[in-house]
């Protein structure tokens, strides 16, 4: 307590000539972050939401006011709905599957067996490659004649084109996805893995709890926080997704694989509706708002220390 | 006093941010009286550019009002997303390249200036020279809004040597007969396929997104996207779903290269292929590893059809510099300058379209294919199809053609095309 006052005392004569002093001195200090996050951020923002409200064609030059029309048009537009339900299952397939993956290959990682960094690093060099060369590569492994029916057909597998057919295109840059970005979230899993005390473990152990008993009782509950970040991060990039569809698809094949990102980029650059566009933009900021946010708010039910 | 410094050094960072703002809201500002010209351009082939440069040299030498004339690749994969992003960004460039398909669409919509009268009279400048089919697509109205500076036709490049291998006939004898059909070419694609493993026939611009660029293979069958107004969808009408069953089949059966997205097409110049649909400049990468042919495309259900890739040169109407950029473009496109940009762009003028000017053009082509690829194919050749929505309505019909390239029902697939495509046609 007696050290608590006299720091207090000890800062007051600093305080006071900061008080005294100039503010703008403290202004300018944190000037160049406010004016990057409000001139990159919430400037662009709110031109969105108002070019939302506007029609907006650049070739022409016309920006008329229209009011919710661009909104009132987007849900009655099917190909916003299927859209959407591409976003959907391309998130949902990503979020399970990578999670779920990452998972297993954490706890894989978290012993100590002979080889075992060769295999982390095999697992996260996808991670650095360019997602422009990993779609490349994978563009012509799934080709009609590529790599993988070349494989298939060694033993006596017809295969499809996996990136033209409609049945096959949206799982296809889904796994396509899960294993360029896997290595990150095995990384995050791995270290929270590390980080479980040993002794609660041991504990559990000496309690009689077997290893799936401990898993679910334990490791996992001691590594909710971590589940829940990546939960998020992988849920906010799986609806943002473009490069990949842009290289692989570009939507394709009848719209499968158009995910709302590239819904709004053909909408705003191919078909040059920039107000209809602006609204796709503000629905999928929504979406992904609502959902970060209901996985913010759940944590207090499934997140250790949260409550 | 310890104040002093703090307020001197608020009035510098203000003073700085004030003028980074003012700098960044005034890009490349001239002067009164200074005229910098730009040109937004797709190619990025240094000989093209260095073509330009030249031209623009001379141009600059003997005027004085412009001190610099600058050609801007836009390298977006989409160079017309490119352009008017750039463009709805406040950055307008002075002239533009424009593609056939687009044509409508930027006409009707204002972008372009008109060229005419400035084209009319420039001294020695010949508008009559310009052919009427070559024009007829940048024209409103009877005014000329773009200068259609490459005017080069489809021609079918065949290899010979994968021919001789699968012992199939010469298909160069073929032409001027009967046989002369693309049932006969996919015939014998599908032939070589079977037997070497070679690509059969390959469209290497053609790809779901660039459903269009099948048009120099369904003009022969009378097909088109949509009425010559562009005001109604025919995808439904018996010509194009008989070229759209006929091309499906011709897939499946392997005459055809399989169709996909992103992976590139097969290229004929690695002499694995033994049909390939193209244009003049594709000449350019072929050498003498392999004997190749270049003839005119084959007949289809409705007899030969020539089909014309176009491009425009247009000033664009919202330039600072409308008049020095369409005096720039009347001196880049008169006939000595045709003559110079035929080296890589087929001309537009009925002077230049002769074996002597293409044969500089085309050095490994010979008179007699000049003659009948090209000469005797240009003046009935039809352009690509395009409309005052292209922009709008392509990705619809390339989302909804889709099945047909995967083997779904084209009748199906058509009907699906014309009621996305019909309510944005009709508009």
């Amino acid at each position: 307590m007696s050290s608590a006052v006299r720091t207090r005392a000890a800062t007051r004569p600093i305080r006071r000539h900061l008080d005294r002093g100039d503010r703008w001195i403290r202004l300018a200090f944190v000037a160049p972050q406010v004016i990057g996050v409000l001139a990159l951020g919430v400037v662009p923002f709110v031109a969105v939401i108002w070019y939302s409200l506007n029609e907006w064609t650049p070739l022409t030059g016309s920006f008329d006011f229209v009011g919710i029309d661009n909104y009132t048009r987007l849900f009655g537009d099917q190909r916003f709905f299927n859209s959407l339900r591409s976003s959907f299952l391309f998130g949902v397939g990503i979020v399970v599957l990578n999670l779920v993956l990452a998972l297993c290959l954490a706890l894989l990682l978290n012993n100590r067996l002979r080889g075992i960094s060769t295999f982390r690093a095999f697992f996260f060099s996808p991670v650095v490659v360019s997602i422009i060369a990993w779609s490349i590569v994978w563009n012509f492994l799934l080709a009609p004649e590529g790599g993988v029916n070349g494989t298939l057909a060694m033993f006596g597998i017809d295969g499809t084109g996996w990136l033209t057919d409609p049945a096959t295109a949206l799982g296809s840059v889904v796994v396509i996805q899960v294993f360029k970005g896997v290595g990150m979230n095995m990384v995050l899993f791995l270290a929270a893995l590390q980080g479980v005390p040993g002794e609660i473990k041991e504990a559990a152990r000496l309690d009689g709890a077997g290893p799936v008993r401990l898993f679910f009782a334990v490791t996992l509950p001691m590594i909710s926080p971590t589940v829940l970040l990546a939960g998020i991060l992988t849920t906010i990039g799986s609806l943002e997704v473009f490069a990949p569809i842009q290289l692989l698809t570009k939507g394709g094949p009848a719209d499968t694989t158009l995910v709302l990102p590239y819904f709004l980029y053909q909408t705003a650059f191919q078909q040059q509706e920039f107000g209809y566009a602006s609204a796709i933009g503000v629905v999928l900021f929504i979406i992904i708002l609502g959902l970060t946010m209901a996985q913010w708010m759940s944590r207090k039910k499934w997140v250790n220390d949260e409550n | 006093m310890p104040q002093r410094p703090r307020r001197v050094s608020l009035l510098t960072i203000l003073a700085i941010t004030a003028t980074s703002l003012v700098g960044c809201s005034t890009p490349g500002a001239a002067e009164d009286g200074d005229v910098d010209l730009t040109m937004a351009i797709w190619s990025a082939n240094e000989d093209h550019l260095a073509l330009f440069d030249a031209i623009a040299d001379d141009y600059l030498a003997d005027h004085d009002e412009v001190d610099s004339i600058t050609f801007e690749t836009i390298t977006n994969q989409d160079y017309i997303a490119g352009l008017t992003t750039r463009m709805a960004g406040g950055n307008v460039p002075d002239l533009a390249w424009i593609p056939e398909a687009n044509a409508p669409e930027f006409i009707e919509s204002g972008v372009l200036a008109d060229l005419t009268d400035t084209f009319t009279d420039t001294e020695g400048y010949d508008v009559e020279d310009l052919l009427p089919s070559a024009t007829a697509l940048w024209e409103k109205g009877g005014d000329l809004y773009a200068y259609p500076f490459s005017n080069s036709p489809f021609a079918l490049y065949v290899n010979r040597d994968i021919l001789e291998a699968a012992g199939q006939p010469d298909v160069g004898a073929l032409v001027g007969t009967d046989d002369y059909t693309w049932d006969t070419i996919a015939d014998i694609a599908a032939a070589v396929t079977a037997s070497t493993g070679d690509t059969g026939l390959v469209i290497p611009s053609f790809s779901p997104t660039t459903w269009d660029n099948l048009t120099p293979l369904w003009a022969s069958w009378g097909a088109s996207p949509w009425t010559e107004d562009a005001a109604s969808c025919t995808f439904t009408d018996p010509e194009m779903t008989d070229f759209l069953s006929w091309f499906q089949a011709q897939t499946a059966r392997g005459a055809v290269s399989a169709v996909t997205t992103a992976a590139q097409n097969p290229v004929f110049a690695t002499g694995d292929v033994a049909f390939s649909v193209a244009q003049l400049s594709a000449s350019g990468a072929l050498d003498d590893t392999f004997g190749w042919d270049f003839l005119p495309l084959p007949a289809g259900p409705k007899g030969e059809q020539g089909v014309i890739g176009q491009a425009g040169i247009g000033v664009v109407a919202k330039s600072a510099h409308v008049d020095a950029a369409t005096d720039f473009l009347a001196y880049f496109t008169n006939a000595a300058n045709s003559e110079k940009l035929a080296t890589y762009f087929p001309p537009s003028r009925e002077s230049l379209l002769n074996v002597s000017t293409l044969s500089a053009a085309a050095p490994k082509l010979s008179e007699e294919q000049i003659q009948s690829a090209i000469i005797d194919v240009v003046p009935d050749a039809i352009v690509k199809s395009s409309s005052p929505v292209y922009s709008k309505v392509t990705s619809l019909v390339s989302s909804a053609l889709d099945p047909v390239w995967s083997g779904g029902d084209v009748g199906d697939a058509t009907a699906a095309v014309c009621a996305v495509a019909q309510p944005v046609l009709g508009r």
